[in-house]
């Protein structure tokens, strides 16, 4: 059997069982709570594994150990400041979130405001961010796909050049997750995110545990031999090769470093802003165990980034850089290069190898199915409930009609991202996901940092810290260099990068803060007290949590 | 006019205590992580050779001290789930039974 039948049969093994799944959980399926929270009847182990399979996307899988091999060290920021970040998630949100809300962000942030401006705040937010991140996610997978089943440029695959099977693994992507989340739901989403939990996990601990044995358990051997094979010597092993360089010019030094700073900023605010996040909290029956199940995101997710870490050198010591680059110049199929070179020397040659590159080829395309799936879900919650609900139908809709519009959101969701990933296949839409945190960070924590606990925050200071935050997001990123005027941006042929940075952070999230507040002395209402009250006794008490 | 037991519970000492128990953790701890990440970040980007000093073979301070981040988020979240079982639940599940039970009157 060759590699990509055997990985197409062993994708296809994981989308029937999800499928399947997916059909039972939605026969459990019958409220809005199960629909939005799953029921919340997830125990904590549960759903710090969804945690997990929502968080680690094909972007920390392929992206950080590709980071690793091409460029070492500095890989490694990204996995910290991503593991890091869940201490804002578990000291200041998740708890009082869960106790304080019913199905999404907006329900905290709306709790003591004017419902309509609130929520619709919310609702851009929601679908922004979610939109942004399910973006790169599908472009990536059209782009591996051709990669993980080896379709080269004059090659074709059931009749497909790389083009048509990029744009069919986007549609497919697209497709199943519209049935994920409008058949399963809550429930379905969850279970689909952790079976790919459990996959994910396996496969790099089995890839690292082989990679420390083909250096006798001696972690700095494994260093030596990935910095003598990437050609860069020592270098590759500290920090600098990529983020924060320094340069000839003083001022573009100082510019990198200022935009490895905003980046530092933005990964480690961003994951507690972050929609799809969030209403995970909602799907366990209690505070004390959406504590325990981040947790057990931690170790999970905090496990897997050292996984990560042993993938990226790995592959630089036993692939190598120039056979990597030749595969793929940015890096993404480091780790199944790796598991191919890791199958021949353990598992009996080529046969091996073959086997094992499909395994974690499969393992890949699950890890983008069900964070993608998780999106989806995020931004047809927020639609339905926040949108339609509260400010279409000014809370009178029933759940039934609730459900019924989180379906169709869902689908419409689906529909156009599935659009936009076609058009977007060849632009390289990585730095999307550093502008989904960036944008949570910038717009949407402030909203529910100052929500919890400034007593004197208003509906003007939660829309100006939304729409401030997020503005300032996107125009800066608009304005920077990622999108115009070098040959690296997405638009090489124009020029209007006055932003000099890759990542607003820096600007947007003091900014966010800054209209927050600004907002909030500007308004000639005055806080509701007594709606203030009500929140924080159910916060801090459980009182009345849904 | 009648009482709201929120407000009503909001004005209590317990639930006073209750919060400023939760703050006097969650906010220097929160400060404390990410100044400590910051550190991290900014040695990264302006102490290059102090990070590139290597202690044992190949390890060098700038992958003990990314190890270390890791280390402090685990302790963090250690010792949070042990205050936070040990000083708030109790108080919490207390206040939260008065409240359910028609207020503190």
């Amino acid at each position: 059997m060759s590699p990509r039948t055997l990985t197409i049969v062993l994708f296809l093994l994981f989308v029937l069982a999800t499928l399947a799944i997916t059909v039972w959980a939605s026969r459990q399926t019958r409220s809005a709570a199960d629909f939005y929270a799953g029921g919340r009847q997830f125990s904590a182990f549960q759903n710090g594994m969804a945690i997990g399979g929502d968080y680690m996307s094909a972007a920390s899988f392929l992206g950080i150990a590709g980071i690793i091999a091409l460029n070492g060290y500095d890989g490694f920021l990204y996995s910290i400041g991503f593991l890091v970040a869940w201490l804002v998630a578990l000291l200041l949100v998740a708890e009082l979130l869960r106790n304080a809300g019913r199905y999404t962000m907006a329900d905290v942030l709306a709790f003591r405001m004017r419902q309509i401006p609130v929520r619709t705040a919310a609702a851009v937010s929601t679908v922004t961010v979610s939109v942004f991140y399910l973006l790169a996610q599908m472009v990536g997978a059209g782009a591996l796909v051709a990669l993980l089943l080896g379709i080269t440029p004059n090659s074709t695959f059931l009749g497909m050049d790389a083009n048509t099977a990029k744009v069919a693994t986007i549609v497919m992507v697209g497709a199943l997750m519209i049935v994920y989340v409008v058949v399963g739901g809550m429930k379905g989403t969850t279970y689909v995110q952790i079976v790919k939990a459990f996959m994910l996990m396996i496969g790099a601990a089995v890839m690292t545990v082989l990679v420390f044995a083909a250096f006798k358990f001696n972690l700095s051997s494994l260093l030596g031999d990935a910095a003598a094979t990437s050609g860069k010597g020592d270098a590759f092993l500290n920090p600098g090769t990529v983020y924060g360089k320094e340069v000839a010019s003083a001022t573009q030094t100082f510019y990198n470093k200022m935009d490895l700073l905003s980046l530092g900023i933005a990964l480690v605010l961003g994951t507690a802003g972050l929609p799809h996040i969030l209403i995970r909290f909602y799907t366990v029956p209690t505070a004390k165990i959406a504590r325990k199940s981040v947790l057990w995101a931690i170790g999970i997710i905090g496990t897997f980034y050292l996984f990560t870490l042993a993938l990226g050198f790995g592959a630089a010591a036993l692939v190598g850089a120039n056979a990597i680059k030749a595969q793929n110049p940015g890096g993404n199929t480091a780790a199944p290069q790796l598991a191919q070179e890791l199958g021949r020397r353990f598992f009996g040659g080529e046969l091996g190898g073959t086997a094992f590159l499909a395994v974690i080829a499969a393992v890949a395309f699950a890890t983008i199915l069900a964070v993608v799936a998780g999106l989806t879900l995020a931004s047809s919650s927020s639609l339905s409930h926040d949108f339609y609900a509260a400010v279409v139908k000014k809370g009178t809709a029933t759940e039934r009609q609730e459900v019924t519009v989180a379906r169709i959101s869902a689908f419409a969701i689906g529909a156009v991202s599935i659009v936009l990933g076609i058009l977007a296949r060849d632009l390289n839409v990585a730095f999307l996901v550093a502008l989904a945190f960036a944008v949570a960070a910038s717009g949407n924590l402030p909203a529910i940092l100052y929500s919890l606990f400034w007593k004197r925050f208003t509906t003007r200071g939660a829309t100006w810290a939304i729409y401030g935050g997020l503005t300032t997001a996107v125009l800066l990123v608009l304005f920077s260099p990622i999108v115009s005027g070098t040959p690296t941006s997405m638009f090489k042929t124009l020029d209007f990068d006055w932003f000099p940075l890759s990542n607003p952070g820096i600007i947007s999230i003091p900014a966010g803060f800054f209209f927050g507040w600004l907002g909030t002395v500007l308004s000639r209402e005055k806080a509701d007290e007594g709606k203030y009250a009500e929140m924080e006794v159910r916060a801090l008490t459980g009182a009345g949590a849904h | 006019m009648a009482s709201d037991p929120y407000r009503d519970m909001q004005s209590t000492p317990e639930f006073g205590a209750l919060r400023k128990a939760l703050r006097g953790f969650v906010f220097p701890m929160t400060a404390a992580f990410f100044l400590w990440y910051l550190l991290y970040v900014v040695l990264s980007a302006y102490a290059r050779d102090f990070m590139s000093i290597k202690l044992i073979g190949n390890i060098n301070v700038a992958l003990v001290f990314g190890l270390l981040q890791f280390v402090t988020t685990f302790l963090i979240a250690w010792l949070y789930a042990r205050f936070a079982g040990r000083k708030l639940d109790p108080i919490a599940d207390e206040l939260r039974a008065k409240v359910e039970n028609g207020g503190t009157r």
